[in-house]
């Protein structure tokens, strides 16, 4: 395992992983099992490299378990478990001009997308936003595979000032021809995209983030409104058609474990680190 | 033993010691403690010996049920257990899980006039002496060139393994989930199999040579078609259950509080939730619950929900006690343990308390009308009777729809509502593949996946050109050979017949 940090909450985890690294497509995401007593994780393969055989994660620390893998995942851990990849992967075939959107933490994920998109002979614009110049990250990997590239920032520390749509707004202006628009996010970053684009017709895919537990489309908790219909996002996803998507049921569902994750976070920062190796002792 | 009769057998079905129903309330131990050797011997007594006995008929993997419980009243455990397994790779599980009241025992004469003959708790006894003793069916096996796939570790995966692997084949186990079972591991709750009779067959698994591999979602990380394909797989077997559980479709569906009992109980048995914090994974479940349902899952989500701690757990279902699909047994414990059931009751909305929880459920009373096609008669809603109900999760057992990530990545045919079809050696249309278990009947039980997977595991046998190795012929002339086989091939058995 190789490691990278962005900033103080985000950091990059390369995993070894060959048969992995050999099938990944853009879209796609693994779970991971940080150790025996560990939650199962959804996280977006950020990149993968063939030759080496390895994917990347890039993770924002931002409960009790991506924290815990920041502290305890070094060069040369092993993680308990991780299944992948998971879900459908993008379709990038047959189109011609492409937006592709990462809002924060989305920066990541959609990278892959560029890339195949560019590989797929798109003309690929990129807009990715960050909070401010410290927290960008990726920035010559992205103009590698853009054709035009702008980086949105919230106090325009870098790039332009405002947010994603703002950047994406420009590009639609300039390439009135774009046929499909990419955005992966926050929610309310995609819902805003979503807004965005609605009113000029322009395809909009969005990859959900609902919380899931298995990723294999068996438990339901992953269930997603698109449209009139219940999908799971883990199997029939997680990129959907972002004008069908019902983003408030979305927004409200991932919220539904807020106390517990308080509780475990606040548990964890207690107890340190010991946690790990209390737990190996009695294992079952 | 002969000249029983039903007047000389002992009279009272021996008891089954079960934990105190209000201590068991709060725990996850095992609620059925099972028999001790005395108990199982004065049961065995009970048995006839039929000379045409109706329970094999009636077992779905015909076992020889007299040969078996004789051998208990003889004192010859490891006979038994040898019998038991002849048939029956996992008898400590089915001995627990099985629906005995609507197969073997629905049908023992002794049950015309007295309670019959309690064969599942016999087995059940076998199983775990012989867990106890470590015992286990490991024959000769003489090693053969082929690889076996199998997709899916639940019971359909085990038997087909097992199996396969006896006849020497070098198998290979993917399982998507990190750790094996299928629904005996984050369906089933430990107080009614406890994770260590899992463990113990899956170490007879492994001492067989079968390879786990966990964490491996077949179809995304390679396709059936590659196993078949560059994978280098001579067989593959897929049983990866029924799936993807069904919501109701009605109003309110999508609030924070609904979930599937498939998503409950995998939170609590394979996550284990219920040791939250000390686990990571929550599961919050307020002070009311109501399931929607009254077969084997929504027992087991109501037992679950008890022992989490929620003082009113309801159940509501649209047909009465009588149409329950649930094992006898279960139901009897739900009812002792305090669940309320509200039976010819169906759901028409999920209500909002305006902030995106569940606040309680709109119901109406049903009644039952005319029997349908199953001949089950068909619940219908008495107009007006609606009523509300507060509750703080509603829980969905209504059952499932096939999985559909190997109808996504594959070619295999499948029928209309996404089951895999499979013809009657259980070959799906890909040559290679074969297929069983709930993917391919829709929910069943524990006994008809493993007896699909024996039967998969004999199919692909033939399609190897491999015989069989249960049957030890005995040595006699060195020259005699029988269908065609020379007997002093030692570990074969007939090719079998198809
Ligand atoms: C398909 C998919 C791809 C994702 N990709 C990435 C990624 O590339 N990088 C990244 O940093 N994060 C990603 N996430 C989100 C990531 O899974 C959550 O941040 C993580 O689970 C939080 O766990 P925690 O214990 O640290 O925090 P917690 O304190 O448990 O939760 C913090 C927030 O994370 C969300 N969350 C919690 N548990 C889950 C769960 N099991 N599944 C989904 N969301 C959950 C909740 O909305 C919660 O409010 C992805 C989620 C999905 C569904
Ligand atoms: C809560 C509950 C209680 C039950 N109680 C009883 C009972 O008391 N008695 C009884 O007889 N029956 C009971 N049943 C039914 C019984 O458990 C099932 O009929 C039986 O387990 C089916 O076995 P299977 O091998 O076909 O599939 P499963 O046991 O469902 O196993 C399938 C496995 O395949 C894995 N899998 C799925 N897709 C893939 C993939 N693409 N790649 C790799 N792995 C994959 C799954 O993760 C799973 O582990 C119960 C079922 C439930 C849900
Ligand atoms: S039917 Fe009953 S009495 Fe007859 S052999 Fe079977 S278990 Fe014994
Ligand atoms: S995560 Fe369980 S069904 Fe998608």
């Amino acid at each position: 395992m190789g490691r990278e940090d962005f900033s103080e909450t985000t950091y990059m985890l390369e995993i070894s992983d060959p048969m992995m690294a050999h099938v990944a497509r853009a879209g796609q995401f693994v779970i991971v099992v940080l150790h025996e007593r560990g939650e199962r994780v959804p996280l977006t393969i950020a990149d993968f490299d063939r030759e080496r055989g390895t994917i990347t994660l890039v993770i924002q620390a931002v409960g009790k378990t991506t924290r815990q893998m920041q502290q305890e995942c070094r060069v040369g851990t092993r993680l308990f478990g991780m299944a992948g990849p998971l879900g459908k992967p993008a379709s990038i075939g047959g189109v011609r001009k492409v937006i592709c959107v990462g809002g924060g933490l989305g920066v990541a994920p959609v990278f892959p997308q560029v890339r195949a998109f560019k590989n797929a002979g798109a003309y690929v614009i990129g807009v990715i936003g960050f909070r401010n110049k410290d927290l960008v990250f990726w920035e010559e990997k992205f103009r590698r595979y853009c054709d035009e590239m702008i980086i949105c920032s919230d106090d325009g520390s870098v790039g332009i000032k405002g947010l994603v749509t703002k950047g994406l707004e420009m590009s639609m202006d300039k390439h009135a021809d774009t046929d499909r628009v990419v955005a992966i996010g926050p929610p309310i970053m995609m819902r805003a995209c979503t807004e965005t684009t609605r009113p000029r017709k322009i395809e909009t895919i969005v990859s959900l983030n609902p919380i899931m537990v298995d990723g294999t489309g068996m438990c339901g908790g992953c269930r997603v409104r698109i449209g009139d219909d219940v999908r799971m996002a883990c199997v029939d996803g997680p990129e959907f058609d972002a004008h069908t998507v019902d983003f408030d049921d979305l927004m409200s569902r991932v919220g539904r474990f807020k106390e517990q994750e308080r509780q475990a976070l606040e548990r964890w920062t207690n107890n340190g680190c010991n946690l790990r190796t209390d737990c190996n002792r009695q294992s079952s | 033993m002969a000249g029983k009769t039903i007047r000389t057998i002992p009279q009272e079905r021996t008891p089954m010691p079960v934990q105190d129903c209000h201590a068991r309330g709060m725990n996850f131990a095992e609620v059925a403690l099972g028999y001790d050797e005395d108990a199982a011997r004065r049961e065995a007594e009970r048995c006839l010996l039929c000379p045409d006995p109706a329970c094999v008929k009636a077992c779905p993997v015909s076992i020889d049920i007299p040969g078996f419980i004789e051998r208990i009243s003889r004192g010859d455990f490891r006979g038994s257990y040898d019998a038991l397994a002849d048939a029956n790779l996992l008898p400590a599980i089915c001995g627990r899980v099985c629906p005995q009241e609507v197969q073997c025992e629905e049908v023992c004469p002794v049950g015309e006039t007295l309670e019959p003959v309690a064969i599942g708790r016999l087995e059940r006894w076998i199983g775990d002496h012989a867990i106890e003793q470590g015992w286990s069916t490991v024959p000769y096996i003489e090693p053969r060139r082929y690889r076996v796939g199998i997709v899916g570790s639940g019971p359909a995966g085990m038997a087909c393994a097992a199996d396969m692997a006896k006849a020497g084949c070098d198998v290979t186990i993917f399982e998507a989930l990190h750790r094996p079972g299928g629904v005996l591991r984050y369906g089933i709750p430990e107080f009614r199999l406890p994770d260590e009779v899992i463990d113990a067959e899956y170490a007879n698994l492994e001492r067989l040579g079968v390879r786990i591999a966990c964490n491996t979602l077949v179809g995304r990380l390679f396709t059936l078609e590659e196993m078949v394909g560059k994978l280098g797989f001579d067989g593959v077997f897929v049983a990866t259950g029924a799936g993807s559980p069904r919501f109701a479709g009605i109003p309110g569906d999508s609030l924070n509080g609904v979930l599937s009992a498939n998503e409950l109980l995998t939170r609590c048995n394979l996550m284990r939730a219920r040791e939250f914090p000390e686990y990571d994974t929550p599961l919050p479940l307020g002070r009311r619950v109501a399931v929607v349902g009254a077969g084997n899952t929504a027992m087991d989500a109501m037992r679950v929900s008890l022992r989490m701690g929620v003082e009113e757990v309801s159940c509501v279902y649209r047909r009465t006690r009588h149409e329950s699909p649930a094992r006898r047994e279960e139901l009897e414990h739900a009812e002792e343990e305090g669940i309320a059931f509200h039976w010819l009751t169906a759901p028409v909305e999920i209500l909002d308390d305006g902030k995106g929880n569940v606040r309680g459920m709109r119901c109406t009373r049903m009644e039952l009308g005319e029997p349908d096609r199953s001949g089950r008669r068909s619940p219908v809603p008495i107009p007006g009777s609606e009523f509300e109900f507060p509750a703080d999760i509603v829980v969905y057992a209504i059952g499932t729809n096939p999985n559909p990530v190997l109808g996504q990545t594959s070619n295999l045919k499948l029928d209309k509502r996404g089951y895999i079809e499979v013809d009657e050696h259980l070959a799906t249309s890909i040559a290679g593949i074969y297929a069983g278990g709930d993917i391919v009947t829709g929910a069943a039980t524990v006994i008809l996946a493993m007896g699909a997977g024996r039967k998969a595991a004999r199919s692909m046998k033939a399609y190897f050109g491999v015989r069989d190795t249960e049957t030890v012929y005995e040595l006699g002339d060195q020259s005699a050979t029988r269908f065609g086989i020379p007997v002093f091939e030692k570990n074969h058995t007939r090719v079998l017949a198809y």
